[in-house]
């Protein structure tokens, strides 16, 4: 009998303008250590976080998008993205960095842990939760 | 006589570059700062009504903040101009005042 919980983080702000992006991020960090059913939501200008290339020694400000790349280190592996929130920017999975993870049920194969999934998917995925956390 | 704005939010979160857009007189200049920036998108929901108001004004933004947040630079509006922070200096200095969009 498991007592895991299935947690979902909601980002829905893009990075450095605001201090919710880096925070959030800071969360699921510390939250992976307690062994939880972790998923990232990324939906609204949340899908600007994940935008390759970021480079901001311009900005003064540290650029923790390659933090997302470690998460599959911390068995955090499941970052859904919303279609629609990346089309009315202009944006498509292309423009998103790489994100993989290692899976150990299937002799540590490398897969993507950014899924693309549609408003009335992430609506699913918001509806399956034990707790959601919102930044 | 002309006025410098200066706009720092997502134009998808709030409608605040909307209204600066919708209060400039002819001859402003637009500044995009920080968030404000995904304003030059081209290719969004919002490029038209935004490239709409780019015939009145000028529309800059601040080469720093699109690349901080991964923007290629061929993926803004051919109406926006970038320039960096020496750039926002003269900008400054070229009108009679800055309004600040917050």
């Amino acid at each position: 009998m498991s007592d895991t919980k299935k947690f979902l983080y909601v980002n829905r702000k893009a990075p450095y303008g605001t201090i919710y992006a880096l925070e959030s991020l800071e969360v699921v960090l510390i939250g992976a250590a307690f062994e939880q059913e972790v998923a990232l939501a990324f939906l609204d200008d949340g899908v600007f976080q994940l935008t390759k290339g970021q480079d901001t020694t311009g900005i003064g400000v540290k650029n923790f998008s390659p933090t997302f790349r470690a998460l599959g280190d911390y068995d955090v592996n499941k970052l859904y993205v919303e279609r629609e929130s990346l089309e009315e920017r202009g944006l498509s999975e292309d423009d998103l960095q790489e994100i993989m993870y290692e899976d150990e049920d299937d002799d540590w194969a490398e897969k993507p842990s950014i899924r693309i999934v549609s408003r009335a998917e992430m609506a699913d995925i918001m509806a399956e939760q034990d707790v959601i956390l919102s930044f | 006589m002309s006025t410098l704005h200066t706009v720092n939010k997502s134009p998808f979160e709030t409608q605040t570059l909307l209204s600066c857009l919708n209060h400039c007189k002819d001859g402003d200049a637009v500044l995009l700062i920080e968030d404000g920036i995904y304003g030059g998108l081209a290719g969004t929901g919002l490029s038209e009504a935004i490239r709409q108001s780019a015939s009145r004004v000028k529309i800059y933004v601040l080469n720093e903040d699109v690349k901080a947040r991964g923007i290629p630079a061929e993926r803004l509006m051919e109406e926006v101009t970038g320039v960096g922070y020496d750039g926002f200096v003269d900008l400054v200095t070229e009108h009679d005042r800055t309004q600040s969009w917050l």
